[in-house]
Formats: structure tokens, C-alpha cells, sequence
């Protein structure tokens, strides 16, 4: 008979070698730097244009991402419609989105179609005209959509609580409104199309099984597109003193979307690494403190958690819930009885041993596949990193102590620092 | 080509091993043969809640979720109408860990009593989440009801209303766990970097001394033909009008599915699809309009929905869409545009088959409909399809008497 509550003998995933596969860099005639990593078994392949088009560098609220949106409804050559019938025709997928500091536009295809599909991407990146009519359509349907989303609560939270933290006027706290989509003008979608895609200088990501002549194909393409680099300025960040805030949106709501948040320095900061893992104790996964206590103990919600955001210039540390509307209450007091015992009480080692492993098995399944890989990449080179933050991310999870994570979060885990937010 | 090797265990839990070396991980995926649709009408939402209470400790091992962190795993589970999936990844040099936990849960659960307390709150307010506050959030309730009488594809996986789930006792836990969890009722799949030898040596070890169990004979009333048309009518505080329609489909072991499913990615799912772009961007009659299917086991539903412009009255929506039903049914589509859906679904195979989690739940989904070697023949039957299926498909299923329509109104 086997013995089964004994659980099997493990390898600790803190001992493995944790490798980020090094990524192969050309530089096209016109000087774009292309990225790659060439892995996978499926014939497939992603490309990524990113241009220093985000909302950081339009003068006027939704312009970056109107452009970023309309940039493939129409060129000299094409309507929107055969542009998207030749991207279907051959079953990929150009998708684009606009960022803070970046814009996008992806494609995503079998490998041996792209050499019908670079030369389209290539037009819209050159000659895109963005219609009128399509513009008209286009500010129809997104007022619509907002009109929807404005009834959702999780919706006005997640944009007031930037509004708190950034400032109204800074790009990671803009929002979009009715009278915002009725200002947009073509003219400025196409002066600021040819400011920053024309004029501007992407760089490329590719990922996948990649075709043995993929720098000769780009060269072809895109080497002699004109274009200088461009960096996306930095705002002046005012948030708001005031920190408690209750909405009330819904009077028939049944639940209240709980925002709390703090503001907290971008990835160059020495702590950042750190406050991952003390983040990832205090609510980055399912085993977490905050998960533990308010879902499995208490049931006052389906989900809570908390993360740094993703930020260029500066980040913050959120957390983030949808909780009944008559526990809502209590589930704050929780989170900040947890940031207390953080403050409080060393973390033993085994809780935080458990942390450490599940981490390592976390980012080693992360690493499985070349769009993945890619994707860390991307993060590492737009935050103007290197790959030593990968690796010393891994060594921060194998060797942070009780000590330095008690110290943190007497730090950065004070109430009096967060902002407080319910959305009935 | 996907490869895989199988075997059964004396008590009858079928085992499947696909081995892919360039990955260092390992999934264990271990699907059971019950969904919404083996329910009780009167107690619905029960197959999920029940999914939640497997994460609540078993027999033997207190926590499920903290060993397998320790071992450096995530996991997680989905019901659907159909089947329930539970499924782990973990490093390969791990693998142990994740039999010991599936077959100490397999074998029975602690039953606890505080964890069923907290997973309905739990359950509850995923409800409240999902389907409550939500604008439209309801839609799906009241379309299910509309388009079947009989089968229990009425109700929704979360359960027909929260009563259900509140009311849910211990002694029903249990009854449900020895009728459908047993491993004549499961189908586990391994993937990833490990070899057919190692499994079977360790699912003999952790999961042969399961009792086998009553393999459950699903005995579910199927819908009669629908014969007349239904439609309803919801005034509700919305900001918009929304229009809804669905048809009854073929069932997923049908040839037709395969028609079907060509057909909604010809109505819909591109910016060159036929019903964004005709009533969308030429027409302006809707600011978002999508056709899509559940892709479910037994004979499912067809559902076109949008979001009516401002102004246009949701009868002339109707004719619009029923107008591009019209050219389905009388116009043969070009073979261009047959070879496009075509191809969009040969490259989405290969994006996830791009994961070897995926893999394994696709085998585990196929060993269930009956053969999981039927992995490997999808691409063909799809191409297959001729725009003479597309022709015939539309007429059988665009019937006035096989539709259900919903208008959502806005009340303000």
C-alpha cells in the first residue's frame, strides 16, 4: 500500500537553471533594429511593429489611438475591406494596439504565407489615408460602446482609480468620454500618422518558425522605409490628495468594484524586483494571503488580487476585487489587516519557500513557446532593461529573506498611502 | 500530426500520453464525464459548484492547491453543459506530485463542510459577477429557456438562479461525487516532457486501487424539432437596443457541424465577414454584430447578436440580418470565400496546438466525444466542406420555424 499523505519527493524549482533563450538582432538597411527568437514546431510566426506612437505623444485626448485603430481602414491602393479580405484570405490575424509610451500593429500568420502579407503591412505603415466615413463610423460604434461599459462598475473603477494616482491629464490617467470622440478631427489623425508611423522608426519583433531568408524578406519590405527613432516624453504626474472615494453608479448593483492603490517607482527602481515577490505573498496568485483570506475563508468575492502595473515612467501597486456590496466594507478592512500582519510578522520560511518555487515553475511554464519568450524580451528592451533584470529577477526569488520583505512592506504597505475606492 | 499512446487501467480510467520533449514542463489533464447538462432541473449550477469543492481538500491530503505550488505547478478547471476538465502544469522532474494529488481526489474528498460553506458564497458571487451585474448579463438565461424545452441545455453551467446553488447540501456533494467522479467516468491525458513507460508505471501506482465505479449512462431528453417560432421581448436599463437570434445547429459528432461552423466564420468573425461588413460599416444599422456557436456535445444553438446604431428600429434590424440570410440560402457562396474561412481555421489549429496544455485538453476533449485519434482528422473534414454544404446547411438551419429571437430593449 502506498503511503498517501506522504507527498512524493520533489525538486525544489528554486535549484533549476532558468534560461531566457537569447534573442538574435539584425539591423535593417535604414537602421529599424529587428529582434527575433526562432523556436517552436507549428509553422507559425508573429511579427510586431512598435512605433512611439502611444498616448504620451498625442496633443489631444484619443488621437494616438484612433490613429493606431483606423491606420488599417484604407489607403491610396486599398478599402477597408479588401485590406481585411487579404489578411483573412490567407488566415492571419493583423491586430493593433495602442499604449501609454507605444503603439502596435501585430500580425500573426503561418509562416508561409507572409511574403503576400509584408507588402500590405508595408502600405498601411506608409499610406494609410484613414477615411472619413470610416472615422464617422468608428466614433458611432466607441461611443456606443462606452454608453455600455459606463454601467459596469469594474469599468469606472479601473479608470478613476489612474485618474487618483496620475493625474487627469497624464496619459496613464486620460480617459475617454463622449465629448472626446466628438473633437476628433481627421486632420489631426493624419498629421500625427505622419509625425510618428511616416515619420517615425518602429521596432521589430518576429517570433516563431522562422523563414530562413526573414532579414533578406524585411529588407525588402520595410529597409527602406524613411523615419527617425522617436522617445515618448515623460508628463508631469499630479495625483490627487484627497484618497477615499465612494461611487455610486448602479443603485441596483449588486456588487462593488474595490480599487486600492498605490503609487510605486518603475522597473529601474532597486525595489521593484523585491515588491514582486513581497506582491506575490500578499495577493499575486491563487495562494496568496489576500486569496486565502477573503475568497477561501471568508467567500466575499469569486477573485482578488493585487500586481504592479505595467508602467513605463512610473508604476503602481494595485489590488484590485468585485466583491457582494454588503461585504465590500469588510473586504478593505481585510486587505489591510493583511498589509499589517506584512508589517508585523517575519513570513516563515516555508510560506515563503512555497512562494519561491511556485514562482520558478510559474516563469519556467511562462518561457514555453517563442511568442512567450518574445513577449519578456519585448518588456525587458521597451523599459530600456537588459537581460540581467531577467536574471536578477530569478535571483531576487531565490534569495530575498523574511527580513528584507517585512522591511518592504513597512515601507510601501501603509494604509495611509493607498487610495481607497468602492464603485457601487 | 499530433502522436499519442493509450492505455486503460483494470478499473477503467483511460490514460493517454503525448510526449513533446522541447518543452521542460509537464500537464496532467484529468476530464470527467458530467457537465450541466447531467443536473438535476431543480438543482441547477451544481456540476460547477461541485467543481469549486474538488479544490476544498481530500481524503488523505488537507490542501490540494498548496503541495502543488510547493512543486513549483499552477492548475486550474472549467465546467461547461458538457464535461468538466480539471487540468495542472508543472515541471517535468515534478510530475509525481499531480498523481498523488488527482488520485488522492479521485479516490474521495474530505467533504468539508467550511468549504462548502465558502464556495457557495464563492459560486454566488461569481454569479453576481458574471450574469447580474453585468448589462446583458441575462441574456443567455432567458435565450436558453426560449430555444429548449426539454434538454438541459436550458439551463446555464452557473445555474439557472442562486437559490439553487445556496440551497446545495453536503449529502448531495457526496452523492454526486461516487455517481460521476469515478475513473470509469474520466479520461486523464499527460503530456509534455515525460514517456508512455513512466506514466503507466505511475498511474498504476497512484490510480489503479481507485474503485472503478458504475460508468454513469447519460440519459438526457433530447429537444424535439422545434416547429414554430419564438420570440420574446425584454425591456430592461440598458443603454441599448440589442437584437438576438438563434437556430438550432447539428450536434458535434454530426458532419453538418463542420458546415456550421464555416458557415458563422462567413457571417462573422473578420472585418471581411459578410454581416460586419454589410450592416456594420455599409449600412450602419449596428455598432457590433457577431454569429457564433458553443461548439456543444449534443444539438446546440446558432446565436447572431448585435448592438443596435441609435435611431434604428430593431424590426429593421431584423430584416437587415434576415436579408443576409437570404443570400446563404439562395446564392451559392464563391469559392474564394469558402477557402478563406478555410484557411483562417487551418492557421487557429496550429495557434493552439502551439501549447502543450492545449494539446491535451483537444485529446482529452476527443478520447470524450469517443476517439481521441479524431484529433488528427479535423483539418480534413473541414476541408471537406463545399459551397453546395454551405448552401443546403444555410437553408436547413435559417428557417423561420427553427428560430428563437430575443429583443433587448433599453427602457430609457
Amino acid at each position: 500500500m502506498i503511503d498517501r499523505k506522504q507527498a512524493p519527493l520533489i525538486i525544489d524549482a528554486v535549484n533549476f537553471d532558468l534560461r531566457l533563450k537569447p534573442y538574435q538582432k539584425f539591423i535593417l538597411n535604414n537602421g529599424i533594429e529587428v529582434y527575433t527568437i526562432d523556436a517552436g514546431a507549428e509553422e507559425v510566426i508573429l511579427i510586431e511593429w512598435v512605433y512611439a506612437a502611444g498616448n504620451c505623444l498625442e496633443e489631444q485626448n484619443l488621437v494616438a489611438a484612433t490613429s493606431n485603430f483606423l491606420l488599417r481602414n484604407g489607403t491610396t491602393k486599398r478599402t477597408a475591406f479588401e485590406i481585411n479580405e487579404h489578411f483573412e484570405y490567407f488566415g492571419s490575424y493583423l491586430n493593433r494596439s495602442c499604449s501609454h509610451e507605444t503603439a502596435s500593429i501585430t500580425l500573426h500568420s503561418l509562416s508561409k504565407h507572409i511574403g503576400e502579407l509584408l507588402p500590405v503591412v508595408k502600405e498601411l505603415l506608409i499610406d494609410s489615408v484613414m477615411p472619413e466615413d470610416e472615422l464617422v463610423i468608428y466614433i458611432q460604434n466607441m461611443k456606443q460602446r462606452l454608453k455600455v461599459n459606463l454601467k459596469k462598475s469594474d469599468f469606472i473603477a479601473g479608470r478613476l482609480i489612474d485618474v487618483y494616482l496620475f493625474g487627469e491629464q497624464h496619459p496613464y490617467g486620460r480617459f475617454s468620454s463622449f465629448e472626446a470622440f466628438d473633437a476628433l478631427q481627421r486632420d489631426q489623425l493624419l498629421e500625427f500618422y505622419k509625425k510618428y508611423y511616416q515619420q517615425g522608426k518602429p521596432i521589430l519583433f518576429v517570433a516563431g518558425k522562422l523563414p530562413p531568408d526573414l532579414e533578406n524578406l524585411l529588407n525588402k519590405n520595410f529597409g527602406d522605409l524613411p523615419g527617425i527613432k522617436i522617445k515618448a516624453p515623460e508628463a508631469p504626474i499630479q495625483s490627487f490628495i484627497e484618497k477615499k472615494f465612494r461611487i455610486n453608479n448602479d443603485p441596483d448593483g449588486a456588487q462593488g468594484a474595490i480599487r486600492i492603490a498605490r503609487p510605486f517607482p518603475n522597473r529601474h527602481h532597486p525595489d521593484f524586483l523585491k515588491a514582486q515577490m513581497l506582491n506575490a505573498l500578499f495577493g499575486g496568485f491563487f495562494g496568496s494571503r489576500l486569496m486565502k483570506n477573503i475568497r477561501e475563508d471568508k467567500g466575499y468575492t469569486y477573485g482578488i488580487h493585487s500586481y504592479l502595473q505595467n508602467h513605463v515612467q512610473q508604476s503602481a501597486w494595485m489590488i484590485s476585487t468585485e466583491a457582494g456590496k454588503e461585504v465590500c466594507e469588510a473586504t478593505i478592512e481585510e486587505v489591510y489587516k493583511e498589509m499589517k500582519e506584512l508589517r508585523e510578522e517575519l513570513v516563515k520560511e516555508d510560506e515563503l519557500k512555497l512562494v519561491r518555487n511556485y514562482m520558478m515553475g510559474s516563469i519556467l511554464g511562462d518561457l514555453d513557446g517563442p511568442f512567450q519568450i518574445i513577449a519578456r524580451w519585448k518588456n525587458i528592451i521597451l523599459n530600456d532593461l537588459d537581460e540581467s533584470y531577467f536574471y536578477n529577477s530569478i535571483n531576487t526569488i531565490r534569495t530575498i529573506t523574511g527580513e528584507e520583505i517585512r522591511e518592504l512592506a513597512l515601507k510601501y504597505l501603509q494604509p495611509e498611502q493607498f487610495y481607497e475606492l468602492v464603485v457601487v | 500530426m499530433i502522436q499519442f499512446e493509450k492505455f486503460t487501467l483494470a478499473n477503467g480510467l483511460r490514460v493517454i500520453v503525448h510526449q513533446d520533449l522541447s518543452t521542460p514542463m509537464a500537464v496532467l489533464d484529468i476530464m470527467y464525464d458530467v457537465g450541466a447538462r447531467d443536473e438535476d432541473p431543480e438543482r441547477t449550477g451544481f456540476a460547477h459548484l461541485f467543481e469549486h469543492l474538488m479544490f476544498g481538500g481530500s481524503v488523505n491530503i488537507p490542501e490540494y492547491d498548496e503541495p502543488l505550488q510547493r512543486a513549483g505547478g499552477e492548475n486550474n478547471a472549467y465546467t461547461t453543459n458538457d464535461l468538466t476538465n480539471y487540468y495542472i502544469q508543472l515541471p517535468a522532474e515534478n510530475l509525481e506530485t499531480a498523481f498523488w494529488l488527482e488520485s488522492d481526489r479521485m479516490l474521495s474528498l474530505a467533504f468539508s463542510k467550511k468549504s462548502l460553506d465558502v464556495q457557495r458564497k464563492v459560486v454566488c458571487e461569481e454569479f453576481k459577477e458574471h450574469y447580474l451585474t453585468k448589462p446583458y448579463g441575462d441574456v443567455w438565461h432567458r435565450l436558453r429557456e426560449l430555444a429548449y424545452k426539454k434538454h438541459p441545455y436550458r439551463w446555464m453551467t452557473i445555474g439557472k438562479e442562486l437559490s439553487h446553488i445556496e440551497n446545495a447540501q453536503l449529502e448531495d456533494v457526496k452523492n454526486f461525487f461516487f455517481k460521476y467522479y469515478r475513473p470509469a467516468n474520466a479520461i486523464m491525458v499527460v503530456a509534455g516532457n515525460v514517456t508512455t513507460e513512466k506514466i503507466k508505471a505511475l498511474a498504476e501506482k497512484w490510480f489503479a486501487e481507485i474503485p472503478s465505479g458504475e460508468k454513469y449512462k447519460r440519459n438526457v431528453p433530447q429537444e424535439p424539432e422545434q416547429n414554430a417560432e419564438r420570440r420574446i421581448e425584454v425591456k430592461s436599463n440598458v443603454p441599448l437596443d440589442a437584437f438576438y437570434k438563434c437556430w438550432h445547429m447539428p450536434a458535434r459528432l454530426d458532419r453538418r457541424y463542420y458546415i456550421t461552423d464555416l458557415l458563422t466564420d462567413i457571417l462573422s468573425g473578420g472585418g471581411s465577414s459578410r454581416l460586419y461588413q454589410a450592416l456594420v460599416k455599409e449600412k450602419q444599422i449596428f455598432s457590433n454584430i457577431e454569429c457564433y456557436h458553443f461548439g456543444s456535445t449534443d444539438a446546440g444553438l446558432l446565436a447572431i447578436e448585435g448592438k443596435l446604431v441609435k435611431g434604428i428600429k430593431i424590426e429593421d434590424a431584423e430584416n437587415a440580418v434576415e436579408e443576409q440570410l437570404d443570400k446563404m440560402k439562395n446564392e451559392l457562396v464563391s469559392e474564394a470565400e469558402l477557402q478563406k474561412v478555410k484557411n483562417k481555421t487551418e492557421s487557429m489549429i496550429a495557434f493552439e496546438d502551439m501549447s502543450v496544455m492545449n494539446r491535451a485538453n483537444s485529446l482529452a476533449y476527443y478520447e470524450l466525444l469517443g476517439d481521441a485519434s479524431w484529433i488528427n482528422f479535423e483539418l480534413e473534414k473541414y476541408g471537406s466542406v463545399t459551397t453546395g454544404d454551405i448552401l443546403e446547411e444555410s437553408r436547413r438551419i435559417f428557417r423561420k420555424e427553427n428560430s428563437n429571437t430575443l429583443y433587448y430593449l433599453s427602457q430609457n
